[in-house]
């Protein structure tokens, strides 16, 4: 099958929806479909073999931050000239909303298309203004994915219609491989995620570390991710400060190494999560996760049969549900064997067979994706010789 | 009294332009529907023959396999009115009998089981989507067939009006559950 695949979002720039594209492409194409994906990036940026550049991405302040984004006559050139040459079976357009490559891609094309829902994003003023607009785009659309039951419901109350729910992939085996790093073990609790975003709830754990080094004096904090790490301790009393360990950006082995030594996963994000591939990730390594209670979270977490969660924000019940993990080692093992079970859904052998049945729900019947080429004015009113 | 004119002109313009790109827009629609329903068709009679070739195989027991043969053979037997309930039937027909995962673990064992089991799990699989995909065009060609614009102008022309497929299409437990859960 040719499948083109369009990513909003640059691909210079790490991101869910990025990692996402590039292991479902990497999955299609070892199952021997040929795969294309177009993706803003800088000229000078290697990429990988199956990656069709758009051009640069611009920044420019959308949705209460900068955002990268492609649009505009060259934009649009270049997605109807890749359209043209890939001749593909079907397009998968990832977040057909946002001004950029998705929704132009979304205009450009026809045929079988098929989109993935990644945010849940509440209702924006611009949404609302550019609804006009956004519909026709949308209703060429032949299949909608949302990636959590949360993600679907949005979907649903803010465009109409209806989707099917596929969760992100994971590569499970390879967490599940990786050997754990001596000195990241005994006692640890983990935090992966930017240390200077709040919404990622690194704030909320700093609330709770006293009441848990009070009772644990041993435990230790390490923290991956880039941000200022003076700030994040400066609410800590300083002699507690040393209990907290920054690993700064770490990469993905040491990622999957940082989760098979920690002794607790926590979770404190507070909102603007639609689907929690950390906790899969987790879940795949082994660790023990404890996360807030976010309806996205909830849903991956099987309504707190494969981690525990606690409210949202509430700092004294993250550290009380934290202190009863580190003290119940049977607990522990108990969460990372209904952990590893429950995350086989998750892993791409499952997951890249949806997406392919999707594909092939909507390829039946039809012929392969084209540019969409509005009839000329003389075709109009039948002026037009053939 | 030319610039009138003109402007006048040049607004029914815009307006016919309007029109005929809506007009587009419900044609394209309509062709997704067809597409969909198309699809839709094809999951609902592979699941139907699969059933039926499980029933006939002999490696269910006979009152099993009558269920199945009786509710596989009415569903594509069925008349368009009855469709909906006779598929309805099918699937309640396919969870009574795979209900248990040891009956599929059994039907796996016997030679050919193997694949049987695996296009069964992929037809009751891709049969809710199919018909989600389906409804959902539906829906989106209705909201535009309602609007003024297209019924005072009767842009949808002579075609039918529309109609979602509804029917219960819940896969068995034992045969839609992911591996490992």
């Amino acid at each position: 099958m040719r499948i083109g695949i369009v990513c909003p979002y640059s691909w210079d720039v790490p991101g869910g929806v990025q990692f996402h594209i590039r292991d479902l492409a990497d999955h299609l194409i070892r199952l021997g479909h040929e795969v294309s994906v177009l993706a803003p990036a800088d000229d000078e940026t290697p990429l990988p073999p199956f990656v069709v550049s758009a051009g640069r991405a611009v920044p420019v302040p959308y949705n209460g931050s900068v955002a990268r984004l492609n649009f505009g006559f060259l934009s649009a050139a270049r997605v109807r000239r890749w359209l043209h040459d890939g001749t593909f079976d079907v397009i998968h357009i990832h977040e057909p909303t946002s001004p950029s490559l998705g929704l132009l891609a979304c205009w450009a094309a026809q045929g079988p298309i098929v989109a993935t829902f990644h945010t849940s994003n509440p209702r924006s003023r611009a949404m609302i203004a550019a609804y006009p607009i956004l519909q026709p785009a949308l209703e060429k659309i032949s299949a909608r994915i949302a990636v959590s039951e949360y993600a679907r419901r949005t979907l649903v109350e803010h465009l109409g219609g209806d989707a099917v729910v596929i969760p992100n992939g994971v590569d499970v085996g390879f967490f599940d491989r990786v050997e754990p790093k001596p000195e990241w073990q005994g006692d640890t609790i983990g935090f992966i995620g930017r240390i200077d975003e709040p919404r990622k709830g690194l704030p909320v754990l700093m609330r709770a570390l006293p009441a848990i080094l009070a009772a644990r004096p041993a435990t230790r904090l390490l923290v991956a991710g880039r941000g200022d790490e003076e700030e994040a301790v400066a609410a800590l009393p300083k002699e507690m400060r040393s209990r907290v360990e920054f690993l700064g950006m770490v990469s993905d082995e040491d990622k999957a190494r940082l989760l098979r030594s920690v002794d607790v996963y926590v979770a404190p994000n507070t909102g603007g999560e639609s689907f929690g591939i950390i906790l899969v990730e987790a879940m795949s390594a082994g660790a023990p996760v404890l996360a807030s209670d976010l309806d996205a979270f909830t849903q991956v977490l099987d309504q707190g049969a494969a981690g525990e969660l606690f409210a949202n924000e509430d700092a004294d019940a993250l550290a009380a549900a934290a202190l009863r993990l580190l003290d119940d080692p049977a607990r522990r093992a108990e969460l990372r064997a209904r952990g590893s079970a429950h995350v086989r859904r998750f892993d791409w052998s499952t997951v890249g067979a949806d997406i392919l049945s999707v594909y092939e729900t909507v390829t039946d019947g039809t012929t392969s994706v084209a540019t969409d080429d509005r009839p000329s004015f003389r075709t109009r009113f039948g002026l037009a010789r053939n | 009294m030319t610039a009138t004119l003109i402007w006048t002109l040049a607004a029914l313009l815009t307006i016919g332009l309007y029109l005929s790109w809506t007009a587009g827009r419900l044609d394209r629609l309509h062709t997704r529907i067809d597409a969909a329903r198309a699809a839709l068709d094809a999951q609902l009679l592979r699941r139907a023959s699969v059933t039926q070739e499980l029933a006939t195989a002999g490696v269910l027991d006979p009152a099993a396999s009558i269920v199945l043969y009786e509710a596989a053979h009415a569903a594509r037997q069925a008349e368009e009115e009855q469709r909906e309930v006779a598929e309805s039937e099918l699937s309640a027909a396919l969870r009574a009998v795979f209900e248990e995962a040891a009956q599929v673990e059994a039907v796996r064992q016997v030679p050919g089981g193997e694949d049987a089991t695996l296009e069964l799990a992929q037809a009751v699989r891709r049969v809710p989507m199919a018909r989600r995909f389906h409804n959902d065009a539906v829906r989106a060609a209705r909201a535009l067939r309602r609007h003024r614009k297209v019924r005072w102008f009767r842009l949808a022309g002579h075609a039918p009006f529309p109609l979602a497929f509804e029917m219960d299409d819940e896969p068995p437990t034992a045969l839609a559950d992911r591996p490992g859960s």
